[in-house]
């Protein structure tokens, strides 16, 4: 490959800078002259061809570090910031990480790790770089137990999606995203500012819910991405109330029908849009219909997503995905034929794929197996539920039983608890198969979500 | 509420939910002429549970599931709560 046909990031921001953002919850970092600057203290070539492990505590340095950063590292393994330090090891082994990036110099010192840079704002006047390569980009998966794996990616598997659908009309959006960017779902969002000419609005963990939605009025968000479980976060707050942005993804889950409404009637001059993407198999697909599930002719071959349906779980092949798992013992990312198995299983019903859950997140049920994303999709249809979460309970009788934790909307009256529990257990009889009807239904004020934005399900 | 009303009342407002007609619930009743199958059975289980705090059949590792209505009952009343 000649070096001409190198681009990085860098080279997505040649053109127009100015009036551009990206910004936390405490900086505003512009990018007017961002290509002559760095974060890096100035010593982004001692990178060059290095492994990079990027270990920040924050997402501003992170996502500056990467526009630095790729095109001069081999690779950069983005760490995600619930990740448990007891991995870093295995990790720093399996990547063959040579150097890291840190705003905690001395937790490094004496790592083993060669060379540690600091990563510091405010930002310094630097030579601009010129792309010498394609870096790998490697991310974890966000699995709850064990050492994560390494998934590798280029640049253009990342932006495969967003390249396909050109540029944004009208104005440059700005972007947001409740995602951390160091996930593959954040990622995406901070890609897709990069590459489209807008700005960035970070999020932060450790913001109040209603100062971040003020903050993205603030700083005129346009488009937003989050998971189902952060939306219904969201709605139940009542601080989407004056937001307004023209676009609403969702991502990450299951998107059912009855957050799509709640999205809807919550924001009724936004499109609302269910995009279909995991670490692994990449951006799949977008669903713009209002709908939950997918066309099933969205099957076969399509803008280059090839995708099939084996033993009930999707199947993708597509320039997207990512090449594959990094490590001494890391198992292929792809079967023979180069489709990833997304462990997401659908169900067709009618002229339509919906999901019904994820292959290793099934509970048993009497010796049946049940996915509970099946029975909260019926529950969350319930004009007053927001939110809820089934799973299994152990049953002297049968062994398991199903069990559901509903969170109610906001403002409902508590004393036709009762009567919404009747409502709830009427409606999943009608729809479920009997063994799939929680035996007991428990209101509950709020449900645990996991720091990757999807309701945990410790049990499964 | 006694104990052996909260009993008698959740399996009614199982059977009721279950489409169940059941026959008169005295102390002999059998168990499997209630017309509850298992799955009815451990419903009536943890709901108890919730509501008492009390699981017999969990408790105790040596406990037979009760014949009949009666003794179902008793598991109930003989745990000290």
């Amino acid at each position: 490959m000649s070096p001409r046909e190198i681009f990085a990031l860098r080279d997505h921001l040649g053109a127009e800078l100015k009036g551009r953002t990206i910004s936390d919850a405490h900086d505003v970092v512009s990018l007017t002259d961002i290509l002559s600057q760095t974060v890096l203290g100035g010593r982004l070539h001692e990178l060059s061809g290095r492994s990079v492990l990027l270990k920040l505590s924050d997402q501003l340095r992170s996502g500056l570090a990467m526009i630095e950063l790729d095109g001069i590292a081999r690779r950069m393994l983005l760490c995600p910031p619930d990740l448990n330090p007891n991995h870093l090891d295995a990790l720093i082994a399996d990547a063959a990480i040579d150097a890291v990036v840190t705003d905690e110099p001395d937790r490094w010192a004496g790592s083993g790790v060669a060379l540690v840079i600091t990563a510091q704002l405010p930002l310094q006047a630097a030579a601009p770089a010129k792309s010498e390569r394609a870096t790998e980009w490697l991310m974890l998966t966000s699995g709850t137990s064990g050492v994560p794996k390494i998934v590798g990616h280029t640049l253009e598997a990342l932006t495969g999606a967003i390249v396909a659908e050109g540029p944004a009309r009208g104005p440059a959006p700005v972007w947001a995203t409740f995602y951390d960017i160091r996930r593959y779902g954040g990622l995406q969002i901070f890609l897709r500012a990069v590459l489209s000419g807008g700005s960035m609005v970070l999020s932060d963990p450790h913001e109040a819910l209603g100062d971040h939605v003020a903050r993205l009025k603030a700083r005129g968000v346009s488009h937003i991405s989050g998971t189902p479980s952060h939306w219904r976060k969201l709605l139940m707050s009542g601080s989407a109330a004056q937001f307004a942005p023209a676009y609403v993804r969702l991502s990450g889950e299951i998107a059912d029908q009855a957050v799509l409404d709640g999205l809807k009637a919550a924001f009724p001059n936004s499109s609302v849009g269910h995009a279909y993407a995991s670490t692994e198999a990449g951006v799949g697909f977008a669903v713009n219909d209002g709908l939950e599930g997918f066309p099933a002719d969205y099957l076969g071959n399509r803008n280059g997503v090839e995708m099939k349906v084996v033993d009930g779980s999707l199947r993708i092949r597509s320039t997207r995905t990512a090449h594959a798992y990094v490590g001494r013992d890391a198992a292929a990312l792809t079967d023979d034929d180069g489709f990833v198995d997304s462990g997401d299983i659908v169900e067709l019903r009618g002229d339509r794929y919906y999901f019904v859950g994820r292959r290793g997140g099934i509970i048993n049920i009497g010796g049946l197996k049940v996915h509970p994303e099946e029975i909260e999709a019926v529950i969350n249809r319930h004009p007053d539920v927001r939110m809820s979460r089934a799973k299994s309970r152990k049953s002297p009788i049968t062994g398991g039983i199903v069990v559901a934790d509903v969170i109610l909307t906001e403002g409902t009256d508590p004393t036709r608890a009762k009567e919404i529990r009747d409502q709830i257990l009427e409606r999943c009889r009608a729809q479920l198969a009997s063994h799939k009807v929680p035996a007991v239904i428990r209101f509950v004020e709020a449900l645990d979500v996991t720091p990757a934005g999807k309701l945990a399900r410790t049990d499964a | 509420m006694s104990v052996r009303s909260k009993v008698i009342e959740a399996i009614q407002q199982i059977a009721r939910e279950q489409h169940v007609t059941l026959p008169a619930l005295s102390d002999d009743l059998s168990l499997h002429e209630t017309g509850f199958d298992s799955l009815a059975f451990a419903i009536l289980v943890a709901r108890l549970e919730d509501d008492t705090g009390i699981d017999p059949f969990t408790i105790s590792e040596d406990a037979a599931f009760p014949a009949t209505v009666g003794d179902f009952v008793r598991a109930y009343e003989n745990v000290p709560a």
